[in-house]
């Protein structure tokens, strides 16, 4: 893809995000006022995308198909939770200025160290991008050097971010167990309630999903994505030729987790809580639907596949709530049936349709295999 | 290590074993610096272990393999022994297909294989002149904004021989690359092999008779995991033990 045409899709998520932004902010009887739950609403659907991206990274790239990333989201967002609750402070039901309530409420004397420093916003975010590059590093290091591939990859994924749901489903982890972590007031000292607050979350997590998109773009388009999608077509190849593999592979699943881990750090002000349910396996899954209804190995897909699905998730559960996960299902069967490409492989042929066929060099035609 | 061979890559006693089935039995193999030498045997003689083992794709349960007299294959991996020297080309042939011609032996070319290298990596002027030698070498110029998926299998074997080439090994192992190719291509191919030949060392793995003939190498023929025979074709070929496991079916 073009500079040209990578740069439009970041100012299309920008722009968009930015004149919703400001329509919200007009006053409420203005014929162009967008109410606050629809801005909310945005900016989740914007950090899903980006969850989204950074599995089309691993998957449509490198053919790591990982079924976990929902813990490095879920990671990222406990993160900003925790620094959402010391900003709390005194307000809370018990009116403790140190200790959050659920820790109050368990009888919890003093703060848990590795509470520590979540008052600093900017420990925090070193905290919400390193705690799951960290986890994908460790993972990542251990399954990729033992050549762990495919299928037995994708169920360790799994495995990993059930055991994590399971953990932090505990109260005595510290972490507000199965409620989870929620009540927030302030961000960076500006109130969650705020219609200019919600407009800024939104304005943040297109700034962050355009920024990966630019730099995923890039990556994938330089000599280094060259080697991925080598190492996906042909791995054993990749390695006679001399690339080692498994560093290639960290690399890039680390840099994934941190894209996952900062739009799950996103989604938590904007939702206004995060619990164990977000470590749900089917979590994960459905965010490598939403790459594959948008179109896997194109980056532009996995954001729309991720907004196009949340939409459709928005108006039906609305609807027919218990039909959904079979509407899920099946949305998911068809399009591997129908559309192997997805969206953008749709968008493409009827492209191709409606502009005349490039002349011949550019059309390859495919050749007898000699000795047939 | 001190050097305990002239031998550009020396085995010696290598036995590999799965479940007890012997795949390689007290193998010992030499060949010297600038040679060429056919491998011949019928199936399951142990020709493809023996290159997993050169390779460092299969470990072995004893034995020696030294690469340049020092290096020691068995402790090294895939990439290390890449490094070092060594290419091999796979029996069915293996490209990146999603990639133009020309991406594939840029992606094979000679150079720093380490992930922060090659996110800075550009196409040097040096690359691309290297990348238009090759496609000449391996006749692909014509092809070379294909995506090697697109090629014929025969052009796609010439592909990977070329992206051998790129990595400038000292040895090149060459696994059947004459297997589903015409009679034109397979005269090609020893063509080929021999320019190869004038500048690096090369071992050849091969079923076809007619292209080891032409190739006009020693042969070694394997059998149940051990050298049968080693000499001229000619030699072999009238060897009883040889015509009975192998030539006379």
């Amino acid at each position: 893809m073009s500079a040209m045409r990578t740069y439009s899709v970041a100012v299309v998520i920008l722009g968009g995000a930015l004149a919703v932004a400001l329509l919200s902010l007009l006053p409420a009887e203005h014929a162009l006022h967008v109410p606050g739950y629809v801005v909310a609403l945005l900016g989740k659907y914007l950090c899903y995308a980006l969850l989204a991206l950074s599995v089309d990274l691993v998957w449509g790239y490198v053919g790591i198909l990982s079924l976990g990333h929902g813990a490095f989201f879920a990671i990222g967002g406990y993160a900003m939770g925790m620094y959402l609750m010391r900003q709390i402070g005194a307000r809370g039901v018990y009116g403790n200025a140190t200790l959050p309530d659920f820790m109050v409420f368990l009888n919890w004397q003093e703060l848990p160290w590795y509470w520590g420093g979540f008052n600093h916003f900017g420990f925090a975010l070193l905290v919400m991008a390193l705690a799951p590059g960290l986890l994908a590093f460790v993972f990542g290091y251990l399954a990729f050097r033992s050549r762990v591939t495919g299928v037995y990859l994708s169920i360790i994924t799994q495995a990993l971010t059930y055991a994590l749901m399971l953990a932090f489903f505990r109260n005595d982890m510290g972490f507000g167990g199965n409620n989870g972590l929620t009540d927030f007031k302030d961000f960076l000292g500006f109130s969650l309630q705020s219609d200019a607050t919600r407009a800024g979350l939104l304005v943040a997590s297109a700034a962050l999903l355009s920024l990966f998109y630019v730099v995923c773009r890039m990556l994938v388009g330089a000599r280094f994505g060259k080697v991925l999608v080598a190492i996906r077509d042909a791995e054993s190849r990749a390695r006679f030729l001399g690339y080692r593999v498994e560093r290639y592979k960290v690399a890039v699943f680390v840099f994934s987790a941190v894209m996952a881990g900062l739009a799950g750090a996103l989604y938590v002000p904007q939702v206004g809580i995060i619990n164990p349910g977000e470590f749900a396996p089917a979590n994960s899954i459905e965010a490598v639907i939403w790459v594959a209804v948008g179109g896997r190995g194109t980056l532009v897909g996995a954001i729309i596949g991720a907004i196009l699905v949340n939409l459709g998730k928005t108006i039906f559960t609305g609807a027919l709530p218990e039909l959904w996960l079979f509407a899920l299902g099946g949305l998911f069967i068809l399009v591997t049936l129908f559309l192997p490409k997805g969206v953008v492989g749709l968008w493409d042929r009827i492209m191709a349709r409606r502009v005349p066929a490039p002349p011949l060099v550019a059309a390859p035609v495919r050749q007898p295999e000699a000795g047939e | 290590m001190t050097e305990v061979t002239d031998a550009l890559l020396y085995l010696d006693g290598v036995t590999v074993s799965f479940d007890g089935f012997k795949a390689l039995n007290t193998l010992s193999f030499v060949v010297a610096p600038g040679e060429m030498r056919a491998v011949i045997g019928p199936n399951g003689a142990g020709k493809t272990t023996m290159m997993d083992v050169i390779t460092g794709k299969t470990r072995p349960d004893q034995g020696t393999a030294l690469f340049r007299g020092s290096a020691d294959l068995t402790k090294l991996d895939e990439a290390e022994i890449a490094t070092l020297g060594i290419g091999r080309k796979f029996q069915k042939p293996t490209v990146f297909e999603m990639h133009s011609v020309t991406d594939n032996l840029l992606l094979a070319l000679k150079g720093d294989r380490a992930p922060r290298r090659v996110l800075f990596a550009r196409e040097t002027l040096s690359e691309r002149a290297r990348i238009d030698e090759i496609l000449e070498t391996v006749r692909l110029s014509a092809v070379r904004r294909r995506l090697a998926g697109e090629l014929s299998h025969g052009q796609k074997q010439w592909l990977e021989i070329g992206m051998l080439l790129a990595q400038e090994p000292e040895l090149l192992l060459v696994d059947e690359p004459v297997a589903g190719m015409t009679d034109a291509e397979t005269a090609d191919t020893a063509d080929l092999l021999r320019r190869i030949n004038q500048t690096r060392t090369v071992v050849v793995v091969e079923h076809d008779m007619t292209f080891v003939r032409a190739l006009d190498v020693k042969v070694t023929v394997l059998h149940e995991g051990s050298v049968l025979a080693e000499g001229s074709l000619d030699h072999v070929s009238a060897d009883p033990r040889v015509v009975e496991v192998y030539l006379g079916r």
